[in-house]
């Protein structure tokens, strides 16, 4: 039955996709497109692009498309309660046991190494997407480390101390500069 | 355990959800903004805590963030409520988007919004790092600030497996607290 395929499948996924992002790409793309033949390579494409322009972790929105692609929203569903369903479990559980233990001399020991570890995890993604968003062509010393994208570069420091120095909400900011974007690209079309 | 918390969780991990573009460790600064810094409900070395005990289950970084805040706020249903919001945005906009792509990925004005909307992502990483940094580098632990480093690097420079970062560090901490003997 194609709905417990679905689930199976991304049940799977959802198992193995350990450390996350774009690390869990190849493995998606061997179950969906050479284990089941739910997709062809540039559907895979698409789907690429669409997470990047879409909301949501690459592992869901995999599950989302190609549930809903095989068998419509029901399949949407299944897929992603497939996905979700081995972390539902297993962090649940890691939870309880963070909980009940977290005051404990050795576990507080464990976590005190392990918390500047999440910063530094945290910080190289955020370098990542940094200088992914201020200088979209890559940084090449020579000349275009000079010239990065002016417009990311203003909102990104009017992002910064608006959330910085005036506590504004984050919601609002992220929202707020999306319309900025929007209204800027409109007017250049205009003027145009 | 009221249901305005379940409310509160289940509102806040949609629409930080609906806001992450990209996935991984982008949620974590959101979640850590709206949990610690706006609403209070969990300090900061606790949100850390959670980023490192999500990386080492496997899974995704937004779902798993968003199941252990649920369950430290407010137990098993927390923890369902929060999954629910975390996974729900993606679920609905993929089956939109899904069914007619086409016309959505040429689409400009969707990815000039979306230009925007990345940059201030960007400022929120900075300002993240900033702060949580400045915090591990002014704590009386050292050894914090040359755990921070090296993982930065071994990530960053070296693309080295978080798991693997994550775990090592878990077992460095062990060796530490057996080599103190009893305090």
């Amino acid at each position: 039955m194609i709905y417990l395929e679905l689930y199976w499948t991304f049940f799977q996924i959802g198992l193995l996709a350990i450390g996350g992002g774009y690390a869990t790409l190849p493995m998606i793309k061997e179950r969906v497109i050479i284990a089941q033949g739910w997709m062809t390579q540039a559907e895979f494409l698409d789907l690429l692009t669409l997470s990047q322009m879409t909301p949501g972790p690459i592992a869901i929105n995999a599950s989302t498309f190609t549930g809903f692609r095989v068998a419509g929203m029901l399949g949407a569903v299944v897929a992603t309660l497939g996905c979700v369903s081995p972390a539902c479990v297993i962090v649940t559980t890691l939870a309880y046991f963070y909980k009940k233990y977290q005051s404990l001399k050795r576990v507080q020991d464990m976590l005190s190494v392990m918390r500047p570890a999440a910063v530094g995890l945290i910080a190289s993604a955020g370098a990542a997407i940094i200088i992914e968003t201020l200088w979209p062509g890559g940084i090449v010393f020579d000349t275009s480390f000079i010239t990065p994208d002016v417009f990311a570069v203003v909102i990104f420091i009017l992002s910064f101390c608006a959330l910085r120095f005036f506590k504004a909400p984050v919601i609002i900011v992220i929202i707020t500069s999306g319309a900025v974007a929007l209204a800027v690209y409109l007017i250049k079309g205009w003027l145009n | 355990m009221n249901k305005n918390r379940y409310f509160g969780l289940f509102a806040t991990t949609f629409s930080v959800s609906a806001l992450t573009f990209g996935g991984g460790y982008v949620i974590v600064p959101l979640l850590k903004k709206k949990f610690v810094d706006e609403k209070g409900w969990l300090e900061e070395k606790e949100m850390l805590d959670i980023t490192a005990i999500a990386t080492s289950a496997p899974g995704v970084m937004a779902i798993n963030t968003s199941i252990l805040i649920g369950y430290r706020v407010g137990g098993v249903g927390g923890a369902l409520v929060s999954m629910l919001g975390a996974a729900l945005p993606p679920l609905i906009i993929m089956s939109i988007v899904g069914g007619l792509y086409d016309s959505f990925i040429d689409n400009t004005y969707v990815a000039s919004a979306l230009k925007g909307m990345q940059a201030t992502v960007a400022a929120l990483l900075a300002d993240a790092v900033f702060s949580l940094s400045g915090n591990i580098v002014g704590g009386k632990d050292v050894m914090g600030t040359v755990i921070m480093v090296v993982v930065f690097a071994a990530a960053f420079f070296l693309n080295v497996n978080v798991v693997v970062l994550i775990l090592s560090c878990a077992a460095i901490g062990l060796v530490r607290s057996f080599g103190n003997k009893k305090k």
